[in-house]
């Protein structure tokens, strides 16, 4: 519990004032650094008040299967990660790709605080007031040159520190993939700190992107390698099984997944009476990304 | 070995059915207590959801073993046989209540989700298997049925597979303890029909 109302913010953060004078009224989407003048263009994200789930659930309820497919699996096996050094390799379509030192990338990079709700297509979701910056400003800095259309991302495999990717539960290394236009979304982000702590293994680390409209498996960990390329990557769950993971698997309450009802969403740290709450489109940030996908037929592209 | 086997078989004898209920009752509230007061994590529908199942599938393994036992090892546990049952089927009702109540929540769609997703659909094929099992139970349903009461009650076999294929179907990707369960099922119906025969065949 402790650090649960630290703020790291300073006056040059683009939080809106609101969110951080009232930080149990935070406004999900709307406290994102999306920008005021981006989000006034868009119209308002959703506005209820949320409440960020504790520091504790956050970090001892985790899906994370290279340290085992239990949801405290990988808070005991993480620390075995070691995560400095650690380089990310950035290449394919890019004007500067080569190895860059994580140290090097945060050197770079303006860190922020953005409150997203997070949602797993097991149906269950989470507050989280995340740390970190957005991808844009990483993919700018290697340079995206104009053939690129799709971002791939590739999480770390490695046997020795992941007991998890022993065993064959999925075909690993982990891999997952965006769209450019989606990557370069200001809601998409790159994050390295959970309330304001450096990110905890099992979360992650050191970094791991977040993209909050998309169900939680999208939100690949603990990066190693990032490609530009202009095929749509291949994707770790739609490997596993095309029919229930799509490329998209954006959050919509309107397509079902073939064993879970998307309706409706139990929200972790409710306790064992908690009613299901209605799943929002887009997971609530439906304003800012609908657009992504205009004309778009989003049952056929899942 | 046989010295052993037969004090098994003594101590057996002397320890009375209702020791095997109350042993097998007592977890289901004490995980219940752990759900409400928060110690099965910060989402404990699914926790205690799955942990009714769990034990349901145990204690159908364990009434799985009682034959095997006698045939193979001269272990006489059969007089435990029906109540591992009966807690059996209470487990998969517990497990069906939460799943529903708990964690569905409405009826609309808990029939939603037996008539769409297909690993729920077994997972009530299952339950339905054992629900004439359950009702007959009783003294007076073996001595009334006969001979029939024991083909009646080889529905196990079907219902206990169907629970190991919907553990193994529900989780996510390929996971190694459900793969574990159903292939510790198929072995222990297995050791029914084939050892059985070669032990009769001369060596």
């Amino acid at each position: 519990m402790a650090y649960r109302w630290t703020n790291t913010l300073t006056p040059q953060d683009v939080t809106p004032e609101a969110a951080f004078l009232n930080r149990r009224q935070l406004i999900a989407g709307a406290a994102a650094g999306v920008g005021l003048a981006a989000m006034a263009g868009q119209g308002q994200a959703a506005t209820e008040g949320l409440e960020p789930n504790s520091y504790e659930d956050i970090t001892q309820y985790n899906n994370y299967y290279e340290f085992g497919t239990g949801k405290t699996d990988p808070a005991r096996n993480a620390h075995r990660l070691t995560t400095s050094p650690w380089t990310v390799k950035i290449d394919g379509m890019v004007d500067k790709p080569g190895d860059y030192a994580m140290a090097d990338i945060m050197d770079a990079m303006t860190i922020e605080e953005r409150i997203y709700r997070f949602r797993c297509v097991e149906a269950w979701s989470m507050v989280i007031p995340w740390n970190g910056f957005e991808l844009a400003d990483l993919l700018a800095m290697a340079g995206v040159q104009g053939q690129a259309k799709y971002v791939a991302f590739e999480t770390a495999n490695r046997p020795d520190e992941m007991p998890g990717v022993r065993f064959p539960a999925l075909d690993w290394p982990y891999v997952e993939g965006l769209r450019l236009d989606e990557a370069l979304h200001p809601l998409t982000l790159m994050a390295t700190g959970i309330y304001g702590k450096p990110i905890p293994n099992q979360n992650g680390a050191p970094m791991r992107l977040v993209v909050p409209w998309k169900y939680g498996f999208k939100s690949i960990k603990s990066i190693v390698r990032i490609t530009l390329t202009d095929k749509e990557p291949p994707t770790s769950w739609n490997k596993a099984n095309a029919r229930e993971y799509g490329f998209y698997s954006n959050v919509n309450p309107e397509v079902s997944h073939p064993r879970w009802s998307q309706a409706s969403e139990r929200m972790v740290g409710g306790g064992l009476f908690a009613k299901r709450q209605p799943t929002l489109m887009f997971n609530g940030y439906e304003e800012e990304v609908a657009s992504l996908y205009e004309g778009m037929d989003l049952k056929a592209n899942f | 070995m046989d010295k052993i086997i037969d004090q098994i078989n003594t101590t057996a004898r002397r320890v009375p059915t209702w020791v095997v209920y109350i042993l097998c009752l007592l977890p289901a509230p004490y995980f219940f207590y752990l759900a409400v007061t928060g110690n099965l994590g910060p989402d404990p529908v699914k926790p205690l959801e799955h942990k009714y199942g769990e034990m349901a599938l145990q204690l159908l393994i364990a009434g799985l073993c009682i034959t095997p036992l006698r045939q193979h090892l001269g272990i006489n546990l059969i007089k435990f046989r029906r109540s591992l049952g009966i807690m059996a089927f209470t487990y998969v009702s517990f497990h069906l209540l939460v799943w529903a109540i708990l964690d569905v929540q409405t009826l609309g769609r808990v029939i939603e989700d037996i008539i769409k997703r297909p690993y729920i659909t077994i997972g009530m094929a299952g339950f339905a298997l054992l629900l004439p099992l359950a009702v007959t139970s009783n003294n007076w349903s073996v001595r009334k049925l006969g001979p029939t009461w024991r083909k009646l009650h080889k529905l196990t076999y079907p219902a206990v597979i169907l629970g190991g294929v919907h553990y193994i179907w529900l989780v996510k990707g390929i996971q190694i303890e459900p793969l574990i369960y159903l292939a510790v099922i198929l072995g222990l119906l297995a050791l029914r029909y084939w050892p059985k025969r070669r032990a009769r065949s001369p060596a």
